[in-house]
Order: C-alpha cells, then structure tokens, then sequence
C-alpha cells in the first residue's frame, strides 16, 4: 500500500472582507501518495489556488482565514506548525511554482544565483557545492549550464518557466505543487515544458498536485483527478474514472462544453448559468442550480460522497452508492 | 439570485463608500469644511474688525470681549485669525487651481499626442522647474509690487509641472487600454476620447496629488508672506501674523502660535484627506 | 459575386531600434460573407497585428485590402468611418476592453451616439436589444464593468461590436481568457449570430480545438508570414507544413487512450526583427535544408490547400507512403 505523503482532511478557508464574507474551501478532504501526479481541475473562483496556498501557508491573512482543517505530511500538521518551522519546508520539502513565469523570477539577479539561493536556504553547504548542483538543476531542465550567469530577461517565457521549475526541484521535494505552470505559455512551449516535467517528476519520484483547468493537460500528465466546484471536491478518481466513467453533473458538463477535434455536432452544450456565489451558503448541493438533474432533494440537503467504484468518489445524491 | 451581493453601485459610490471608511479622512473633511465657511463668512463671524487698532488693549490677555486676546497693537487676535482665512485660503487653493487646470491641460496633450509634442512640452517643464519659485516671486514683486495676487500667481505658475507630469503618466497607462482602441472603432474623435475617456479614468492619482498641493501652496504662501511678497498688511494673513511676532517671540510666543496652529491644522486637515482619496481611489477597486 | 474581403500581399512592418520588425509579412486570403477564416499561431506569428492592420487601427506598411470590390488599403477620413460601420473587433480581454467608468448601457450605446442618425431614446432602444441579442438580462442596463464576470463582460463587447450593424468582424481571441463552459456559452453565441446576421469572422486564436470548431478555413502563421491554409477539415486531417504539424500534435488532446506521439520542436522562436529570407522556422524544423534558405512560394500541392514549404511535395509523398 502506498504510502501518503500528504493527507488534507476537511480544510476550510474562509476571506473575511469588508463587503463580504468568501466561502472559498468548504470541506475539502484529499489524499496524495508517493510519486502520484494529482490533478486538481476546476475553474476560475473554484478554490483549486487557495487549496494549494492552505497547504503552504501562504495565503494572504488577513483576509484569508484557515478556519479548521488539518493537513498531515510527513507525520505532522501542518496547520501546527510553527513559522520557523514552516520555513524549513517551503522550498525544501513542498516547492510551488505559479502561473506567471514573467513576474516568478527577481529580475536583477542571474538565473543562476537565484536557483543556488534556493539550495543554499535549506542546505549547509559551501558555494561551490550549490553552484555545481544549481548547473546540474540547470541541465536537467534543458538549459546549457553556460546561462548560469544570464538574467532573466534575456530567456524567454517558456526558458523562464524551466528556471523557475529548476529553482523548485532544486532541493528534491517530495511535493511540488504546480499551479497551472504552463497555461501562459504557447502550445507547442508547453508540450514541451510539460514533457519535461513528466521526466522529471519519474527521476525524481516527486508527487506533484497540477491545479489546471485544462482537461487535455490532465489526460497527459495525472494519474487521478480531483474535480473542484465551488469549494468543494465533487467528484475524485483516477485518469480513467475521470475521463471514461464520469460521473458528476459538473464533470459531464465540462467535457460537453469542451470543443472536440472529432466530433461533427454544430453546437457546443455549455453548462447553463454561472458558478455560486461565493458568499453564499446554500443549503444543498452546491451545484443545484445549474444541474440539469437537479431535484428538489439536491436543493434542499447537502450531498454525501458517494463510493460509485473503488477509489472513485462522487458528491452527489443521485449516483448510486457502491455495488 | 447569484448577484444578490452586487449592489449596484457606481465607481464614484464605491470611492464615496471607501473614504467614509477613513475616520481621518472623514474628520478632515469636516475640519475643511468649517475653515472654507470661516473664510466665506468672516465678515459675519468675526467680533471686531481686522484693522481696529486699541493700544489700550495691547497684549491683552484672554477675556470674554477678546477670546484670544490682543497683539502688540491692540488688534483682536481672533478676529484677525478669522479674516486671515480667506487670504490663506486664496493662496491655497486658487494657486492649486492655476496649476491644477494648466497642468492637466499640459500633461494632457503631452500623454495623448506623445511624439514630439510630447518632447517639446516635457523639456519645456525640465527648464520651467529649474527656476526656483522664491526666485519667480521675487521678480513678480519686483515688476509688479508685492501682493496677494501676486503670490498667488507666482505660486501657482511654480507648481505646473507636478501635477502636469502626473497626469502625462497616467493617461500614458490609460491610452494604452483597449477600451480606447474600441473607441476608436466607434469612431470617435480624439477630442471624445480624451474628454470622455481617458481623463475620468486617469484624474484619480492627479485628484490625490492636487488635494495635498492645496495644504503644499498655504504653507509656501505663508512663507512668502512671511519675508513680505504675500499679503500685504494691514490685510491679515497667517504668514505675516507669525512675520508680525517674530521680534517679539521671547515674551509673547503666543501670538505666532495661533496662526501657526492655524496652517498647521488646515495643512494636516489637506494632507490627511489626500490619504484618504489615494487609498479609496486604489487602482484594485478595477478588480 | 466577389468575395467580402481580399487582403493581397499584406505587409505591416514596425520601425525599432533594433531594427525593422516584420509584423506582417506578406498575407493575402480571401474571406467570404457569412463565412469564418480561423488564424491560428502562436506569440510573436503576427496574427493580432494582422487583424488590427486590416481594420485600419494599424496603418498598412504595402499591400491591398479589397472590401466589397472596392480598395481600402489607404483610406480617407470620411472613408474609414463608413468603413467601421461595415467592419468592427471583439476583443480578447474583456477587463481591459469596456471603459470601466461606463455602464453597460452608455458602452453599447456609444457606436450609435457617435454615427449621429438616432436620437438618444432611440440609441437606448436599439442598446436594449442589443442586450438582448447577446442574452444579457435587461436588468444589468445600468451595471458597471467592474461588477459583471468575464463572460457578461464579453457579451457586451460583442453588443458594441454588432451596434453599427457590421459585415465583417475580427475576433481577437475572444473567448481565451474565459472559463471553459463561460467559453462554450460564447461560441454558441458568435455561431448563432453569423447564422442570423450572415456576419464573416476573422477567429484569430492558439486555440486550436476552438478553431476547427468555428472556422471553415483556416491559415496557420508563423512569425508573419503564412505558412499553410487550407478549410478546418483538411487541415486536421492532412497537415503538411511540419510547423503545423508540430503545432496540431502539441494540443493536448482531452482523452487519456488517444496519447499522440507528440512532435517536440526544438528551439526556440527567432527575432522577427530584420529577419533572414527564406522560412522562418528553420530554425527549428527536422527537414530543414539549404533549399530553406530561399524564400518560401505559396503553392497548392492539393485542391485548396496551401502550403508555404519547399518541401511540401516530399512530406506529402512521405505521408502517403506510410499511410
């Protein structure tokens, strides 16, 4: 049985604002293993960026407010953890790396210097050392070790992109958690960046949480996924119950918006609606008011996780339980 | 339903809405507003005359005919303190709407036209701010005679570029929004768009900066009052007041306290409030 | 009966410091009314440029548009506004695009103002159904920009597209920075007006599953100039020009049994500026030779399939023989 390297149970984060009161992460409960690549889909306003900054502790507080939840890695609660102690895992043991590769690096120091201070931070080691293993980081991710000394600015987008995944994995994390790190990148720069990580990720045995909202990303890198609605994980499985059994309203009607390369149909089938308001606490289920089967059950009580088949799990009243 | 929590609300309400928010700011407002009234009903507000001189009475203390009681020359402080509003008012704010309309009109033409209208304007402002506006002052004296209305000029012509060259950079942020390129698929003209367009999306950091300048200019006024190129006397004016007790400082510090008060009060009442409008106009109401 | 719009050998080069940057290099197609041409590319292909040069926000470095039969490369004041009426833009950012001191009203109204032949009531009469043609609710008359989502803020980008009643609209990525069922809603919406008001589409997109869903033809670019065009079927079926092979086989393909093998590109793009003749992406191509190093014809190696590369007839020879 593998081992988890992380398990979040029932997190809840809330941003107390002057006009409102945002219920962002509303119970959510996850688990990632050893060297599994867990995708967390969902859209804009989902919740998938607050999630991954709960587990780092970096959300801006105020406004945001971790309200209850624990977070287990390593053998301890992150949620526990004292400051300093935290600082002795971001970067170290659980790396991030963010959407925009433009603005993630400092751009008056060299790429190199800023891959070296990363291991410098968590390692007691000389400067040569953390020089040799910042060109090897360097190497890894395809760029000649000769750029050491060039500036950011001098690299393009998807180059920068590479650095910043190097400055990542420069201490060998056992989880990196990647927010949608290629979506600002051309399609063929991302294929890739993207194939790179995967490498990467095999050599390293590192978990990776990818929070994207690209369905085609997820069916090439993830082994399970983990769809976000509203604050909430609605449906979880892996690649294949995802792709080939879906069973959530939301997860159905996301593939039926997505433009297909093969199908001849003259119209796309959106889902109806907007996505709740976040400052809302419904009753019911929270995607209700858009699903196409919703009863008034779904309305008026909050859906259970439903176990439709091993490992795959739905929150949902109308999908049967388990054999 | 969804929208529920959207009220509908103009950008002008929500910056209202924000300001309100600020116990400073909102303070400042009142504090100014009772100033501007002082000064457009010093007639009717003050006891005595600015000018009526009573040697009798010089350096008199306190008392209930005499709030604050007298100066050297038996002229009633309070009253005098109550007149002296309009004049430092005048300095403060007509300098500021000098600069303020020139300097916009300026940066203006400079941020939409860019090219070499912009050049010629911003080389222009670069000699212009070289000379120094005591200098300026002094030579508008020398021409014309010292005066009110001539501080109030030589104040406001020095202090164009400022609000000239914030407003030059803010429209060069605005121009570049799409919003003008698809008012330009309206076919609108270049005068709509700047009108209509770019100006009330990029006036909010020059309102800031103006509304602080107003507290800027009373206290160059007063200066230049104090060394005799503002308001002549007898016509009161902060200024000359604390000019009025400089020799007489050692025993009777009093008399350049309350004008000193005086310009420190409204300049702080001006600054607090130019906070307030930076941070309720904060360029993250966008989002 | 001629087509709605001829663009031949369109240039639009801009002036730097480094250099002359070739924006544009050389375009011609030709659009029919109520039809859509897809432009696909990624950063720096020129294909922003291309449409804004055409509808004059951009002057015409050489080269001919043809509207309607008639040549409006260079035209006059009076002209160009008759002209806006006929040809408008939707932009790809729905923040930046509406002015955000204007209600929904005021910005869709705005067209109608200017052209001076309503009277106010009746500008707000015809801004009411415009509204209603895009589906906003009428409530959201006098909403602000800054209170409305992405894909309502959209809708009235397309409302003050359509106010003058165009024939020709280019449509700058417009639904690339939505949410993908936000997407979907707006594509059903851009299809259902070209079929009711037989408007043309120029669909300038990297998205390529959008692309094939909305376009009839479409012409791939690379660094400005063109290197393939052919209709939406052909060209996913038989891509010849190896960019455009790389480019298909990047797009992650939302289908967890469908893995393409992907052709990764080497490289990285070249400067536009001052660029070498001959293709521009030898650079990077597998089949590249010194016969590369000449500029590139347009030749028509299938019925209505253009290709941009000296060795079209091999590839195409090649994909036969393994087929």
């Amino acid at each position: 049985m593998p081992d988890n390297v992380l398990e979040i149970r029932d997190l809840v984060v809330e941003y107390h604002t002057d006009d409102a009161h945002i219920y962002a992460v509303n119970g959510v409960s996850l688990n990632v293993k050893k060297g599994e690549t867990i995708g967390l889909v969902g859209e804009t306003g989902a919740g998938k960026t607050t999630i991954a900054k709960s587990i780092l502790r970096i959300l801006q507080s105020p406004p945001a407010k971790i309200c209850s939840g624990s977070i287990m890695f390593d053998g301890a609660d992150l949620m526990k953890l004292s400051e300093k102690e935290m600082q002795h895992i971001r970067g170290n043991k659980i790396a991030m790396i963010f959407q925009d590769p433009m603005t993630a690096l400092n751009p008056i120091e060299t790429v190199g210097f800023q891959i070296e201070e990363a291991i410098r931070l968590h390692n007691k080691i000389s400067r040569v050392e953390a020089v040799r293993r910042a060109c090897e980081m360097l190497e890894m991710v395809g760029i000649p070790a000769e750029r050491y000394k060039e500036y950011p600015h001098q690299f393009s987008g998807g180059m920068k992109q590479r650095v910043v995944i190097a400055m990542a994995l420069a201490c060998k994390p056992m989880l990196l958690l990647a927010d949608e790190p290629t979506t600002a990148l051309d399609v063929t720069i991302q294929a890739q960046v993207l194939e790179m990580m995967n490498d990467l990720k095999t050599k390293l045995n590192t978990s990776v949480i990818l929070i994207t909202h690209d369905l085609g990303v997820v069916a090439n890198m993830c082994d399970s996924v983990a769809v976000v609605y509203a604050g909430e994980i609605v449906e979880y499985g892996t690649a294949e119950d995802i792709f080939d059994r879906t069973a959530h309203p939301y997860t159905v009607g996301l593939f039926n918006s997505l433009p297909r390369l093969n199908t001849t149909e003259r119209r796309l089938k959106p889902i109806k609606g907007l996505m709740l308001d976040p400052t809302i606490k419904p009753p019911g289920c929270r995607f209700s008011d858009r699903c196409p089967e919703a009863t008034e059950k779904c309305c008026k009580q909050p859906p259970p996780d439903v176990e439709v088949s091993p490992g795959h799990i739905v929150k949902c009243w109308l999908r049967g339980g388990s054999n | 339903m969804n929208e529920a929590y959207r009220k509908k609300r103009s950008r002008f309400g929500e910056v209202v809405r924000r300001l309100k928010k600020n116990k400073a700011a909102v303070f400042s407002v009142f504090v100014l507003i009772i100033i501007v009234l002082v000064g457009i009903f010093a007639d009717y507000l003050a006891p005595y005359p600015y000018d009526q001189q009573n040697y009798s009475l010089s350096f008199a203390k306190p008392s209930p005919e005499h709030w604050l009681g007298c100066d050297q020359l038996g002229r009633d402080i309070l009253s005098r303190l109550i007149y002296a509003t309009r004049q430092s008012l005048q300095l403060g704010i007509l300098a500021t709407a000098i600069a303020g309309i020139l300097g916009i009109t300026l940066g203006c033409i400079a941020g939409y036209y860019g090219g070499w209208v912009d050049m010629v304007i911003m080389r222009f402002l670069d000699i212009y701010q070289s000379i120094p506006m005591f200098l300026l002052c002094v030579t508008l004296a020398a021409v014309m005679g010292p005066s009110l209305r001539n501080a109030v000029l030589a104040i406001g012509i020095s202090t164009v570029p400022l609000p000239a060259r914030l407003m030059r950079a803010s429209i060069l942020t605005v121009r570049n929004q799409e919003f003008i390129e698809a008012a330009r698929m309206c076919n609108a003209s270049n005068r709509r768009i700047i009108l209509k367009h770019i100006i009330p999306n990029a006036i909010a950091p020059v309102i800031v900066s103006i509304t602080m300048t107003v507290g800027m200019n009373i206290l160059a006024g007063a200066s230049l009052s104090y060394i005799g190129l503002g308001a002549q006397p007898p016509i009161p004016e902060w200024g000359t007041m604390v000019a009025d007790a400089r020799n007489i400082m050692r025993d009777h510090a009093i008399l350049a306290l309350y004008p000193g008060l005086c310009i420190m009060i409204t300049v702080l009442a001006c600054n607090l409030l130019g906070d307030g409008l930076r941070d309720a106009l904060d360029p993250r109401l966008k989002n | 009966m001629p087509p709605l719009l001829e663009v031949k050998n369109l240039k639009k080069y801009f002036n730097t410091k480094g250099g002359m940057l070739h924006a544009v290099d050389d375009i011609s197609f030709t659009l029919d009314a109520g039809k859509t041409l897809g432009v696909v590319g990624e950063s720096g292909c020129g294909k922003t440029t291309l449409g804004r040069t055409i509808l004059h926000l951009l002057d015409v470095t050489s080269g001919q548009i043809l509207f309607e039969g008639k040549d409006i490369t260079y035209p006059k004041k009076k002209e160009l506004m008759k002209l806006r009426e006929d040809m408008q833009i939707i932009f790809q950012d729905p923040y930046s695009s509406l002015d955000p001191r204007q209600s929904v009203k005021e910005t869709i109204m705005e067209p109608l103002l200017i052209q001076g032949k309503l009277s106010k009531a009746e500008c707000e009469k015809k801004a009411k159904e415009l509204m209603d043609t895009v589906g906003l609710a009428a409530r959201f008359e006098n909403a602000y920009p800054h209170e409305l989502d992405g894909g309502r803020r959209q809708r009235i980008g397309i409302a003050r597209a359509l106010a003058l009643g165009p024939k020709f609209i280019v449509c700058d990525e417009p639904v690339s920075a939505l949410d993908v069922s936000i997407q979907a809603q707006i594509i059903n919406l851009l299809l259902d007006l070209q079929e009711s008001l037989g408007i043309a589409y120029m669909f300038v997109t990297h998205d390529l599953s959008v692309v094939k869903y909305i376009s009839n033809d479409i012409m791939v670019m690379y660094l400005g100039q063109m290197v393939e065009k052919a209709s939406s079927d052909e060209l996913f079926a038989n891509p010849i020009h190896p960019y455009t092979q790389a480019l298909l086989s990047a797009i992650p393909i939302p289908d967890i049994h469908n893995k393409t093998k992907r052709i990764i590109l080497k490289g990285e793009l070249t400067s536009p500026i001052n660029p070498k003749p001959g293709c521009r992406f030898r650079p990077r191509c597998i089949y590249a030779t010194e016969e590369c190093e000449q500029p590139q014809v347009l030749t028509e190696p299938l019925p209505n399939h253009f290709v941009a590369c000296c060795k079209c007839s091999e590839l195409l020879n090649n994909r036969r023989n393994t087929q």
